[in-house]
């Protein structure tokens, strides 16, 4: 990673207890140390200076507790760092300065019994009936009763009005969709607001996670959220390998980019056939999705897994290729880009599509940035985010990225980003194996004598994907936090779809595609 | 439209041909099944109770050309009451057992209840916990386990015919465990 600018970092500077510094674990991104009194005033300073909050974490293995966040501005990247020594129990709250802020703190009480001074928003989130108020998972395991109830009881915010109608669908969609909730307000066929209910596939990763060896750790984080497996894996393998300080090889940096790449491309082709069949247009969802099959049969050929599960390794990647795997990924990328051609003519020129994805669905470039919306969802409303190019780790550093950008922010954008994607990512393949380095695919890691800990982060087809891993002196996982980009985007969701049809919500929905595991742990 | 047309007369017929390839021959052996015990019809309704959603892509790759399940009378159903067979993915969270309890329970008799993936077989990665009840036979009396992380589409499609073939089992308990 590039060395930071320190613009975020200068304008704590009146505050810090320590740094800004570059700090072992970090990669290039710049730690300073605040007292917890001056948390919300930092993130303040952050904000005023053209800051984002990236992620917002607790690290329960450390002691004492230390709570964390990480700001961004382009390639200039923050870590707040607060040690909870004197009160374990508070921390201000950041949601007067981050919208995002609101839901990741309500969670963090749920799963830790931390209370976050000046949140207005007091209700559970992660937390359904499966525990109790007064329980905190990441304190202890709570024992939930044999049959947990169904939550009935979430108090929607209130709705009142002549002719307003509520409609909840949720947590069992009508298709094969991941669970979560939506309460709508209506008033005839408009949608007034959206409300969001998530957590139902709340698995508890962060306490599985602790204890585990390296190994263990990157097989629970291909399985954060499937269709990011690659993005989830990278991220805490570069956790663990800048916790331990091992570098691996140039040619397995290179393989990891190319699995995330093909991630990239699978994702995309599967989500623009989605969002053309939830407006009645199966032609296209049967032609992407036969390309997306095509895609993963090659990935089963080539890397072993049709979505490359398990294809990372603490220190380099578990698979390789050899002159004939590199002859076919390229003869598959030629029959790709052949195909892309004619179908995104279509697609993007189809008069009943427009009529449907055009004007529909429009995140505004401002609710966009105050949310911190990233990747496709950030690109389509105007937000120039991409790692890939703004901080970008090897090999990115050096293969130039281009960053598709639309400012409509509309269901046709966040089409539009996904298809350019495709086009962008297939050029990057090409070069990566045209320069693919020879050497070994894994080196060796090795855990950190005294422990450590260590930040990954990765622009997974989704956006930004984080991974905090904290280490013990025997290698032991203590603390692993993933931060999926859907925490950032699933927002999104309720700003945009005020004034819409109800009908186009699934339309929407799937043009954001948060991912509901990746988001409830 | 033309454009359209055009695109699918160079695209052809992908759906894998009637020939020895395995999907083919298994297609048939569904076929048959499908014919003598569920009027040439099966319907699934699928509740995800705590996947990564790896399973929820293959689920969905089982709709493409290629596989086209559709031709084999099977798809999948909105609603539980029209549903014949339950298909559950993921390790049973806690947050996710009313609903999935509901589900069936909503489901006309015989039912059957089909665990697809290693976490709704055995817990795959999470097991028991504080969040999660563990494999779906915790909860509900499983007809077929389909193996795998996530179990590709031909595996799905041979854990449908292993369903079609549990003969005693299709009157299906109606009381959960």
């Amino acid at each position: 990673m590039s060395p930071a600018r320190p613009t975020l970092a200068a304008a704590v500077a009146d505050l810090v207890l320590a740094g800004p510094e570059a700090r072992p674990g970090l990669g290039g991104v710049l730690a300073c140390d605040v007292a917890p009194a001056d948390w919300a005033r930092s993130a303040a300073a952050m904000a005023a200076n053209g800051g984002r909050l990236a992620a917002l974490w607790i690290d329960p293995g450390a002691q004492p507790w230390r709570a964390l966040a990480l700001f961004a501005n382009g390639g200039d990247y923050v870590l707040l760092q607060a040690e909870l020594a004197e009160d374990p129990t508070r921390l201000p709250s950041l949601s007067p300065h981050f919208a995002a802020a609101e839901r990741i703190e309500r969670g963090l009480h749920d799963l830790l019994g931390l209370e976050f001074e000046g949140l207005v928003d007091r209700r559970r989130w992660v937390r359904h009936r499966a525990w109790g108020a007064d329980e905190h998972p990441l304190r202890a395991a709570p024992v939930p009763p044999a049959r947990v109830p169904a939550d009935t009881d979430y108090a929607y915010a209130p709705i009142h009005g002549e002719s307003v109608h509520q409609v909840q669908v949720g947590p069992i969609h009508a298709g094969i969709i991941e669970p979560g909730q939506f309460r709508f307000a209506t008033v005839g066929e408009q949608a007034l607001r959206l409300e969001l209910r998530l957590g139902f596939v709340h698995r508890g990763v962060q306490a599985q996670a602790v204890g585990r060896n390296a190994d263990g750790l990157l097989r629970l984080a291909t399985r954060v959220s499937g269709d990011s497996a690659v993005a989830h894996a990278w991220a805490a393998a570069m956790a663990l390998e800048r916790a331990a300080t091992t570098e691996p090889p140039a040619r397995a940096l290179a393989l990891r980019a190319l699995l995330l790449e093909r991630e990239r491309v699978a994702n995309h082709l599967g989500d623009a056939g989605a969002i053309a069949n939830d407006v009645g247009f199966s032609f296209a969802q049967m032609q992407f999705s036969a390309l997306r099959e095509r895609w993963q049969r090659s990935n089963a050929m080539l890397f072993g897994h049709r979505l490359l599960f398990d294809t990372l390794a603490p220190g380099g990647v578990r698979c390789d290729l050899d002159g004939e795997g590199m002859a076919r990924l390229l003869r598959d990328h030629r029959e790709l880009r052949e195909s892309m051609t004619p179908l995104t003519d279509i697609v993007l020129d189809h008069p009943s599509l427009d009529d449907r994805l055009i004007g529909t669905g429009v995140l505004s470039a401002e609710d966009a940035r105050q949310l911190g919306c990233i990747g496709y969802v950030g690109r389509a409303s105007g937000q120039d985010v991409d790692l890939r190019r703004d901080a970008p780790h090897a090999p990115y550093d050096s293969l130039d990225v281009r960053v598709p950008l639309y400012a409509q922010g509309d269901v046709a954008a966040r089409l539009r980003v996904r298809l350019d994607e495709i086009m962008v990512s297939l050029d990057l393949m090409d070069r990566l194996l045209a320069s693919l380095p020879a050497g070994p695919v894994a080196t060796t890691w090795e855990p950190p004598a005294r422990g450590g800990a260590g930040l990954g982060l990765v622009e997974g087809w989704r956006g930004e994907t984080i991974a905090w891993v904290s280490l013990d002196g025997s290698g032991r996982v203590t603390c692993y936090q993933p931060r999926d980009p859907s925490v950032m985007n699933w927002p999104a969701l309720e700003r945009l779809l005020p004034g819409n049809i109800v009908p186009d919500f699934p339309v929407c929905n799937k043009s954001i595609n948060g991912s509901y595991a990746g988001h409830d742990l | 439209m033309l454009r359209i047309l055009n695109r699918v007369a160079r695209t052809g017929t992908l759906t894998e041909a009637l020939d020895d390839t395995p999907l083919q021959s298994l297609g048939i052996a569904v076929r048959r099944r499908l014919d003598a015990r569920f009027a040439g019809s099966l319907a699934i309704r699928h509740v995800d109770a705590g996947s990564c959603n790896g399973c929820e892509l293959e689920l969905h790759a089982l709709g493409n050309p290629y596989h086209d399940l559709e031709q084999y009378g099977i798809r999948f159903v909105a609603s539980p009451r029209h549903a014949d067979a339950l298909l559950v993915t993921g390790v049973v969270s806690r947050h996710m057992q009313a609903a999935l309890l509901d589900a069936w329970q909503a489901m006309p008799a015989p039912k059957l209840v089909i665990a697809a993936g290693s976490c709704a077989c055995d817990g795959g990665e999470f097991g028991c916990s504080y969040a999660t009840v563990g494999a779906v036979d915790a909860l509900l009396p499983v007809d077929v386990a389909i193996a795998g992380c996530p179990p590709t589409p031909v595996a799905l499609l041979k854990g449908l015919l292993a369903a079609l073939g549990r003969e005693g089992r299709l009157t299906g308990r109606d009381r959960p465990r």
